[in-house]
């Protein structure tokens, strides 16, 4: 368990994603109890083959996803920073997702009510899996000043696939 | 039931229907998934008439199956069969990426195609819906547009149908390229541009079917295990064992290219001439520091990683994109063309990727090819212009896409390393057969038994019922470790999991226990369970046909060349002897219950109540004893 002043956010390293998706078999072990692919709070998209696109919450300062909900489900962890969604409140009705800069939010398919990375309480299971197999994509690292930085990371898997594309294939893939 | 659906979609083409196959509980503890029940569902239906049935005609079956390992075992992979192309028996031939995961995930076990559409379709599948969806606009594009196309357009689909529970992920995806479309029987079913199965040739099945792809996206949890919290301590113990033995997350097989020449003297080399090389150009250092852009590249849940995505940036063949290249490619589309240069091996490989072939049987027939060239039994002419001199990657790429379009000498190539050997054989009225390096209609892999120093024996390839499969070995004893023998390895390809994380067979038995919740022994997998899916696998092989059959006698053997000594290396002057391997064909046969003539004998089959197997296999003793 993590304590750090200003809460933690969990860094991303794109290049060094396999795509094993451990990170969505923890998540959803931790949150359903199941192997779960599509309710995990972190999903990996792989829009283009090599290319994989770490899609999960930023904590943006301004928690427009919060701001949005029309039925107050959604609130903030005072001490991690997470937004904690309530279930029995949430009605599905996708605003917030529509609210975030990268689309992240996603409705569990099972129940419908809205998932969102609730930072497992402060020690992050998909961190874990993903530093035990030594790939280290993602790590804990603190807030501190970089608020707004850390808010960039939340874009669309379609704008971060272009940005890997002219990192990894150049002008060799035509899309 | 336990670690199952328990349902199977049957598609029939040709009707547009699309109709649910529920699976016992006992065939499944008898066929487990994926190449096992592959086996028994290909027998039930086309067993009767097996040698009548034209692998690429109608009445094929194509099959992509799960198993009840797939997505807990760490590495799922997806297994396609059917009545090969290849060899006209049964190939269980797996691949890796998410396709499977998605379809288990979807509520499947697996997929069954029937029929032929009357154009080109693509299957989408979303959970219970099921569409026929039409791919006129996706014919005939490589493999890399391909997926590019259909990820959006599923996207697309899946975005209109459920718009407000957010973004929608790509779909799991298997396709053909323009090979498999034009029915060339070294086509592969392929998968993330660059995952391929190969071995079988299903392309061209799916190709005969009019089918380019199935896509499937799946929004429901894997079915529940027997005992989910053993479950999880194997998964992570199968983690654990994958980082700790981490040649393959460091370098995939892409040590072998270099390895297996200097070390092992069993790579081929222009054509199986040699099998030693010490070209440190070829090492797989080289390949991390000019191509490798990226170092891990896994299917889903896997560990492991071996894959490494190599990008060629500059140079004159600038534009290349493939995985590592791993070894079987390194070999064969490198070493086996004369070709020892990182950059110029991935060229050739991303343009088979591309084609859809299977890099493995591309590679075979084209050093088949060159040897050809070399040898002056055909000329330039023959070759639709091409010189194909050895090392001449460009030369050797450009034959490749002659084979994948049936252009020229690229229809009869098209057929396969064993038929285009007798097919150029009569046309040049010479006996070409000692060129072609495979086993009943099959390559072989990129490890060679001359040198004793690899892993496949001398009966690996001569006996398995795979053909050359070198994933699919056959060796003694019969329960031995998983790359000697194949029953071992029908429980990775049955379960259906990715061998490269199978470090423990009891640990892959006791997965499967532990899954299932039955408790299937070491004895009763070897005596009865795979065994009984060996037999019938045999038994089409046997059975064969309409082109070609296939007598043991004569071709439960080693490629001629292994009979020639190495003429390299530390090995120079080793090779197989002849009355060695008869020998040890003959104490296979007695280990598997087949008679002198390599036909399963009656007492066996009956054993393992297989009477029909037994019944349908009097023709062949008749073909072959005469009796």
């Amino acid at each position: 368990m993590l304590h750090m002043s200003g809460g933690i956010w969990i860094a991303r390293d794109y290049l060094k994603c396999s795509g094993c998706r451990r990170c969505e078999i923890a998540c959803s072990l931790h949150h359903e109890g199941e192997i779960w692919p599509e309710s995990s709070r972190i999903r990996i998209f792989m829009l283009i083959p090599g290319l994989e696109v770490i899609h999960l919450c930023t904590q943006c300062p301004e928690y427009p996803c919060v701001k949005s909900c029309p039925s107050s489900a959604l609130s903030i962890d005072e001490k991690t920073g997470a937004v904690i969604v309530d279930r029995g409140k949430c009605s599905g009705c996708g605003v917030c997702i529509k609210s975030c800069p990268g689309e992240i939010p996603h409705l569990h398919p099972g129940e419908g009510y809205v998932v969102i990375c609730d930072l497992c309480g402060g020690d992050p299971q998909c961190v874990r899996i993903c530093r035990e197999g030594g790939w280290n994509a993602l790590w804990i690292t603190r807030k501190e000043f970089f608020k707004n930085t850390f808010k960039l990371y939340a874009r669309k898997p379609e704008e971060m696939t272009m940005d890997l594309l002219f990192n990894l294939y150049g002008d060799m893939v035509e899309v | 039931m336990f670690g199952y659906n328990g349902k199977i979609l049957d598609i029939d083409l040709t009707r547009e229907k699309v109709e649910e196959v529920r699976v016992e509980e006992d065939v499944l503890k008898r066929f487990i998934g994926g190449r096992g029940l592959a086996v028994k569902i290909l027998w039930d239906r086309l067993g009767n008439r097996w040698e009548e049935i034209d692998p690429l005609g109608l009445e094929n079956i194509f099959l992509a199956l799960a198993g009840p390992l797939t997505g807990y075992y760490p590495g799922a992979r997806i297994c396609i069969s059917g009545k090969s192309p290849q060899s006209n028996g049964i190939v269980g031939s797996t691949v890796g990426g998410e396709f499977a995961l998605e379809l288990r995930c979807a509520g499947w076990d697996g997929v069954i195609v029937t029929g032929k559409a009357s154009s080109p379709v693509y299957i989408f599948i979303k959970d219970e819906k099921v569409e026929i969806r039409d791919a006129g606009h996706v014919w005939g594009l490589d493999g890399k547009k391909t997926v590019l196309k259909i990820n959006k357009e599923v996207r697309g689909e899946l975005s209109r149908l459920w718009p407000t529970v957010g973004l929608w992920r790509e779909p799991g995806l298997i396709y053909i390229g323009p090979a498999g479309e034009n029915k060339v029987r070294i086509a592969a079913v392929m998968s993330k541009w660059t995952h391929a199965a190969g071995y079988g040739g299903y392309g061209a099945v799916m190709g005969s079917k009019n089918l380019k792809a199935i896509a499937v996206k799946g929004t429901k949890p894997l079915p529940p295990v027997a005992d989910k919290s053993r479950v999880l301590e194997l998964m992570d113990k199968v983690a654990k064992l994958s980082y700790a033995n981490d040649e393959w997350r460091r370098w995939g097989t892409g040590y072998g290219g270099y390895s297996y020449g200097a070390d092992t003297s069993s790579e081929p080399i222009r054509n199986w001439q040699e099998e030693w090389h010490d070209n440190v150009d070829y090492g797989v250092d080289k390949f991390e520091r000019r191509i490798w852009v990226k170092r891990y590249w896994a299917d889903y849940g896997c560990p492991t990683s071996c894959l490494k995505i190599a990008v060629v940036k500059s140079g004159p063949f600038k534009g290349a994109i493939t995985d590592n290249p791993d070894y079987e490619l390194q070999a064969y589309l490198g070493a086996n063309l004369g070709v020892f240069k990182p950059e110029e091996n991935a060229y050739i490989s991303s343009a088979i990727d591309d084609l859809g072939l299977c890099g493995i049987q591309c590679g075979n027939i084209l050093g088949f090819a060159g040897e050809l060239y070399q040898r002056g039994i055909l000329s330039r002419n023959d070759l639709n212009g091409l010189e194909l001199n050895w090392g001449d990657s460009k030369a050797f790429t450009k034959l490749a896409e002659e084979i994948a379009r049936r252009n020229g000498i690229g229809n009869i190539l098209a057929e396969g390393t064993y038929r285009a050997a007798l097919t150029i054989g009569k046309i040049k009225n010479v006996n070409l057969l000692s060129y072609a390096i495979q086993s009943k209609g099959i390559a072989v892999g990129a490890h060679g038994v001359r040198s004793g120093l690899d892993y496949p024996q001398q009966v690996s390839y001569a006996c398995s019922v795979q053909g050359g499969d070198h994933t699919s070995i056959a060796g003694l004893p019969i329960d031995g470790p998983l790359w000697n023998t194949e029953l071992s390895m029908i429980a990775a390809d049955s379960g259906v999991v990715c061998a490269f994380n199978v470090w423990s067979l009891k640990i892959l038995f006791e997965f499967i226990n532990s899954v299932t919740g039955w408790s299937i022994s070491r004895d009763q997998w070897y005596n009865e369970i795979a065994l009984r899916i060996l037999q019938i696998q045999r038994a089409t092989l046997l059975l064969g046909g309409p082109d070609i059959y296939w007598n043991p006698l004569v071709d439960d053997d080693n490629p001629e060349r292994f009979y020639e000594p190495l003429p390299s290396g530390p090995c120079r002057g080793k090779s197989l002897n002849r009355e060695n391997v008869r020998k040890t064909v003959r104490e296979y046969y007695e280990a598997v219950g087949w008679d002198e003539y390599g036909i399963p004998k009656s007492e066996i089959l009956r054993r393992l109540n297989l009477e029909d197997v037994d019944k349908a296999l009097d023709k062949v003793r008749r073909r072959i004893r005469g009796i």
